[in-house]
């Protein structure tokens, strides 16, 4: 559901730079004193409010990582300094190496198969045809459904005795899966559900960008006689690549911070099986009796420096566009 | 044409109906007698529909189905009071660093929420905000205050400056200005960016699940997840829930689509 956020915060970068491009009204005088003032006091509660609650809860969180804070010395505040151990540990643990795993997987999986039905989806819809508004409305459905809802819904779909899934493999006389207890089947459960949420993100963000591609170029590809592979092939593939970009690239970022459908579907198991970064952290600090902050912090911001490194790609490539 | 028109729209209905699939079994599971949950194959049809499970929803859901409306109202409030000066001043009033805060906001909507969770709880529990629905306002505001002031900026940049310039020679003061003239203007974002920012704080169930464990009055996404740990017998109660907690969705849907368009059209002028 973030996603949104960041679509939103995509398209504004371009509408910024309209707005700098054009001519202010007073190019080069500065703002009188007064509306600094201004211009400060309406900010300022913004300000405040992005250093108490994201540079503070940060902050702490990379305090926790660096102490080893047990569930008494978290009331009492006298948890030992032990640096970058909790880091240490959890490269070392046995959970990292599956984790990691289940997280490329995961993340890979499911954006290779959001792009291309999301594009597929955006190409079919391309064309007028009746009902297409309210199907294309229709599409946004899971997007904003909670996950609760969702994950639910799968978990009882998937159900090995009475899921709706295996009853339909019977009927075909395949031998139904253990989807959600089974260690081979468990991620691809997570991987199918997550799928079907990432559609409607890929739909809509491509759609627009078919929007933006002139219908002359297909109106000429046709005269000359193109078919509608070719068309795909040499119009909307290349037309639609830096959309495709950052679509991949906020489905990674977005795709990375997943919690909610994996520990509502399976709590990351059996075992570690479905464990991703994100599921880890959740599982140490809040998913067990014992809650074990401080290697949580560490899994969480090992999970923020990737979610950095492919931020930074995107704004880069933003910016590449823009100018 | 038109044959070929048809033709797309049965496709179109067609894999409408397998994308909404689970969305349906949802509300055909919740209308399923409990007897009737282990069939061999399944009901594809509710026939004989009971309507247990929505009893079971307002018989022990109605509290928390309260809580998340005040958070979804609290958390619109407090996003709407951050962000809609803050777009103003970035749109309109060029503030020192500027830049810098545009990329700021850009950057913390990609820290994931487990990891503000943690950061949350430990401030929390000092504070002893831990299980308050204060707590989860703020936290919930979180996902969309970024969102909020990107989303005002960006329609704001867009109000023709001479019209705020009329008002100033009128005598009137920026805040004026920003109350009388920009706000009204700026109506639809405002719909937007509070339809969303409800909708994220109904969803949310990381910040309820690890802030409002163990609280009195919790939002309905733990009372569905406490649900599926409690009786998992008893799937058309849970479903029944989940169809219930899918209504501001729904209404989103229906009622706002175009506020959707107009706020992401607002931004998406790329010509």
């Amino acid at each position: 559901m973030e996603s949104l956020t960041t679509t939103v915060g995509t398209t504004r970068r371009t509408a910024g730079a309209t707005r700098t491009g054009a001519p202010a009204v007073r190019p080069d005088r500065r703002p009188a004193a007064s509306t600094r003032w201004a211009a400060f006091a309406f900010i300022a509660p913004l300000i405040a409010y992005l250093l108490v609650f994201y540079a503070y809860p940060l902050y702490r969180n990379i305090d926790l990582s660096l102490h080893d804070y047990t569930p008494r010395a978290f009331v009492q505040g006298n948890a030992a300094w032990v640096g970058l151990k909790n880091y240490t540990d959890i490269v070392a643990s046995t959970t990292f190496s599956k984790a990691a795993l289940n997280t490329a997987a995961f993340v890979l999986i499911s954006i290779v198969f959001q792009y291309a039905i999301g594009l597929a989806l955006a190409v079919f819809f391309r064309t007028s045809f009746r009902l297409n508004g309210v199907l294309r409305g229709m599409f946004l459905v899971p997007w904003l459904l909670p996950l609760i809802v969702s994950g639910s819904s799968w978990a009882w779909m998937l159900n090995s005795d009475n899921g709706i899934v295996n009853s339909v493999l019977r009927t075909f006389g395949v031998t139904p899966i253990n989807w959600l207890t089974s260690p081979h089947w468990v991620l691809w459960s997570v991987i199918i559900a997550n799928i079907w949420l990432g559609i409607p993100f890929n739909l809509v963000i491509l759609y627009s960008g078919l929007q933006n591609i002139p219908g002359e170029l297909y109106e000429a590809a046709a005269l000359d006689g193109a078919n509608g592979r070719q068309q795909f092939r040499r119009i909307t593939f290349p037309l639609l690549r830096p959309v495709s970009a950052v679509t991949i690239l906020l489905g990674l970022i977005y795709t990375l911070k997943v919690v909610d459908i994996i520990w509502i579907m399976t709590k990351g198991g059996p075992g570690d099986a479905s464990t991703t970064f994100a599921t880890w952290s959740y599982r140490e600090a809040f998913g067990t009796g014992q809650p074990d902050f401080s290697p949580a912090a560490a899994v969480g911001n090992l999970l923020i420096v990737i979610a950095l490194v492919f931020g930074f790609v995107y704004l880069h490539l933003q910016r590449r566009q823009e100018s | 044409m038109t044959h070929h028109s048809r033709w797309r729209t049965a496709v179109g209905v067609v894999l409408t109906a397998m994308m909404l699939f689970p969305v349906y079994w949802m509300v055909n599971v919740s209308f399923t007698k409990t007897s009737d949950m282990r069939a061999d194959p399944p009901h594809w049809f509710p026939w004989d529909p009971t309507f247990e499970g929505y009893q079971a929803v307002f018989r022990q859901q109605l509290p928390a189905l309260g809580t998340s409306l005040i958070i979804g109202l609290g958390t619109v409030v407090l996003t709407v009071l951050i962000a809609a000066p803050a777009g103003y001043s970035l749109a309109k009033l060029r503030p020192r660093g500027a830049g810098t805060l545009n990329f700021v906001l850009l950057v913390v909507q990609m820290i994931p929420a487990v990891v503000m969770a943690m950061g949350f709880y430990a401030i929390y529990l000092k504070a002893g905000l831990l299980n308050t629905v204060w707590g989860l306002i703020v936290a919930d505001s979180t996902v969309a205050v970024p969102f909020g002031v990107l989303l005002f900026t960006a329609f704001m940049s867009g109000i023709p400056n001479e019209l705020m310039q009329a008002a100033r020679i009128d005598g009137a003061g920026t805040w004026r200005v920003f109350r009388s003239i920009v706000m009204p203007i700026s109506r639809n974002s405002a719909i937007t960016v509070s339809l969303f920012a409800f909708l994220w704080a109904w969803s949310d169930f990381i910040f309820a699940s690890t802030l409002n464990r163990n609280g009195a009055l919790i939002p309905i996404t733990l009372g569905i997840y406490k649900y599926i740990g409690n009786n998992t017998t008893e799937w058309n109660s849970i479903m029944a829930t989940a169809v219930i907690a899918s209504i501001p969705a729904a209404i989103l849907l229906v009622v706002a689509q175009r506020y959707v368009a107009a706020g992401v059209v607002a931004g998406a002028i790329k010509d």
